[in-house]
C-alpha cells in the first residue's frame, strides 16, 4: 500500500477520497451494485473522480473499497480494494507507461524491504517485470488463440466466453501484456480512435491470465455518452435495476472534461500476484468465509 | 428453481432431466463482461461428466431427491429386496444396479439409499463390514514367494486377499470403499 502511494507522491498526484455510499451510480449492465439503504455502494470511483477532473484538479488517485454484487470466486470478492488514478489531457498509451512504471516500482520497494529482513521468497514469482510488456489487440489476440474470428464472436455473443476459455489463458505469460483496441460495444465509457469509429481506447492488463487493471482514453462526449447510458439503462431496467436514473451532473461535468485518461488496477489481485497467492480469499485479511 | 449465481461445488441441479452434483467450479467475469460460470458436473445416474459455462440469467430446477434408510432383506435370484425402515414400504435393486456392493450385502444390514423422482438411483453401504469367513485354505509356509497373503471366501460369496493367520469361521472386516480387508474381529 505504502508503495502505491510513494509512486502517486512522487509524480505530483493528489490523493483523493470520494464518497463510498452514493444516490447515482454509472449505469454498467454486467455490473450490479450492492444496495444501501435507498443508495448504493460504489462500483468503483469513476464518477466522483471524473467530476473532480471536471472541477479542475489534473492529476488524482485514489485506494478505496468498491463492491459488485453476486462477484465471487478465486479471482473476485463482493468486497474488493480498487486502485484508480486519472490525468487530464492524456490518453491510454499514457495509463500504460505508468503502469510499467507502477509494477516495477513495487516490485522495487518490496524486494527493498525485504532485502532487510534477509527473506529470499521473489515477488511476483514466474513472471519478469523488466522484459518488454508486450501490446495485442483484441482483433489480433482473437485471430491467434481463439477459434473463430472477433466479429463472429460478437455476433453470436459469444465473445465473454471465448476471452475467458481461449484467449485469457495465454495473455501475461512470464511478463505483463496489454490486450488494446477494444470493439466499441465494450467500452460504454471509452473514446473510439481517430482513425477507427468501431474501435475504443480501451484496455486491459494482464499477468499471468489475470486480468490486472482497465483503463482508457475517457469519451468527453456528453451526447455520446447519453446514447451509450440510456441503451445500458434499457438493458438494466428489465433485469437488476428498474429504478436507475441517468447521471445527469455526471454528464454535464463529463461535457466540460477537456480530455482525459483513467484507469482501475484491482489492488487484491496484485497482491495476490505479488505473493505468488492463487485465490484472492489468502490475501484479504478477513475474506467472507472467515466469518463464519 | 436455482439461478446460475447459486452454483458451487457440491450443489445438485436438474438438467435435461438428469440429476447432476457439481464437482468443480470457478467463477469468472472479464473486464466489463458477462458474469461466467463453469461447472464441472456428475450425472449422479449415469456418472458422466459434463462440463458446461452458464451465465447469471440461466435457471436450473432442483432435482426431486430423497435420501431414505433402508433395511437389507433377502434376495431371490438377481432381485434384491430391501424395505424403508419408515414405512417399510419394500423394493428390489438388481444385481446390475447394486454392483460391487452385492460382496458386502448380509441379511437385515442397513443402508442409506437415494432416490430421484422415486426411483433408487444410488446405495451407500457403511464403511466397513464385518463377515464371516466361509472358506480358507491352510496357510503352507514357503508357498510363495515373499507375498504373505492368501484368498479366503466370506459368507456373500466375495474373494479377497487376507494375512496367511485368517482361518476358516473367523470374521473379518472389509472397507467398502476399496473391498480390502482391515482386520480381524473377535467376538
Amino acid at each position: 500500500m505504502s508503495s502505491l502511494r510513494s509512486f502517486f507522491a512522487a509524480r505530483g498526484f493528489l490523493e483523493v477520497d470520494t464518497p463510498i455510499r452514493q444516490p447515482v451510480i454509472i449505469p454498467e449492465r454486467n455490473i450490479e451494485p450492492l444496495r444501501s439503504g435507498d443508495a448504493f455502494l460504489q462500483t468503483s470511483p469513476e464518477l466522483s473522480m471524473k467530476r473532480l477532473l471536471a472541477q479542475g484538479c489534473s492529476k488524482i488517485f485514489q485506494i478505496c473499497p468498491c463492491f459488485r454484487k453476486n462477484e465471487k470466486g478465486r479471482r473476485h470478492l463482493e468486497e474488493f480494494t480498487m486502485l484508480e488514478w486519472y490525468h487530464s489531457g492524456e490518453n491510454y498509451q499514457k495509463l500504460m507507461e505508468d503502469c510499467e512504471h507502477l509494477l516495477r516500482h513495487v516490485l522495487r520497494e518490496l524486494s527493498a524491504a525485504d532485502a532487510l529482513e534477509d527473506a529470499v521468497a521473489p515477488f511476483f514469482p514466474g513472471y519478469d517485470l523488466q522484459k518488454d510488456w508486450e501490446k495485442i489487440t483484441v482483433k489480433e489476440a482473437f485471430q491467434r488463440y481463439s477459434p473463430c474470428s472477433l466479429q463472429q464472436s460478437l455476433s453470436d455473443n459469444s465473445f465473454d466466453e471465448i476471452l475467458v476459455e481461449y484467449v485469457e489463458p495465454h495473455l501475461g505469460m512470464g511478463s505483463p501484456a496489454f490486450l488494446i483496441d477494444y470493439p466499441l460495444e465494450l467500452g460504454s465509457l471509452a473514446r473510439a480512435k481517430a482513425d477507427n469509429p468501431h474501435v475504443v481506447e480501451r484496455f486491459e492488463l494482464y499477468l499471468g491470465g489475470v486480468e490486472l487493471a482497465n483503463g482508457f482514453t475517457e469519451l468527453t462526449d456528453e451526447g455520446e455518452q447519453r446514447r451509450r447510458f440510456c441503451q445500458e439503462l434499457k438493458e438494466i431496467e428489465n433485469s437488476w435495476g428498474p429504478d436507475l436514473v441517468m447521471p445527469e451532473r455526471f454528464l454535464f461535468d463529463l461535457g466540460r472534461l477537456q480530455g482525459a485518461a483513467g484507469i482501475a488496477l484491482g489492488v487484491d489481485r496484485l497482491l495476490m500476484l505479488a505473493l505468488g497467492i492463487d485465490d484472492i480469499n489468502d490475501v484479504v485479511t478477513f475474506s467472507p468465509a472467515d466469518f463464519f | 428453481m436455482l439461478s446460475a449465481s447459486d452454483l458451487r461445488k457440491g450443489l445438485k441441479v436438474q438438467i435435461d432431466g438428469n440429476p447432476y452434483i457439481v464437482i468443480d467450479f470457478e467463477f469468472s467475469k472479464p473486464g466489463k463482461g458477462q458474469a461466467l460460470y463453469r461447472c464441472k458436473m456428475r450425472n449422479m445416474i449415469s456418472g458422466n461428466q459434463l462440463v458446461q459455462t452458464y451465465r447469471s440469467n440461466d435457471k436450473f430446477d432442483k432435482p426431486d431427491l430423497e435420501e431414505r434408510k433402508m433395511q437389507y432383506l433377502y434376495n431371490q435370484d438377481d432381485e434384491f429386496h430391501f424395505m424403508d425402515t419408515a414405512n417399510f414400504e419394500q423394493i428390489f435393486l438388481t444385481r446390475e444396479q447394486l454392483g460391487d456392493n452385492i460382496n458386502y450385502l448380509i441379511d437385515n444390514m442397513d443402508v442409506e439409499m437415494l432416490f430421484f423422482e422415486s426411483q433408487p438411483i444410488d446405495i451407500t453401504m457403511p464403511m466397513f463390514v464385518n463377515l464371516d469367513v466361509t472358506k480358507a485354505d491352510p496357510w503352507a509356509k514357503g508357498d510363495t514367494s515373499g507375498n504373505d497373503t492368501k484368498p479366503v471366501t466370506v459368507e456373500t460369496g466375495y474373494v479377497l486377499q487376507v494375512p496367511p493367520f485368517v482361518e476358516e469361521g473367523d470374521k473379518i472386516q472389509i472397507d467398502t470403499r476399496t473391498g480390502i480387508y482391515v482386520t480381524r474381529v473377535k467376538e
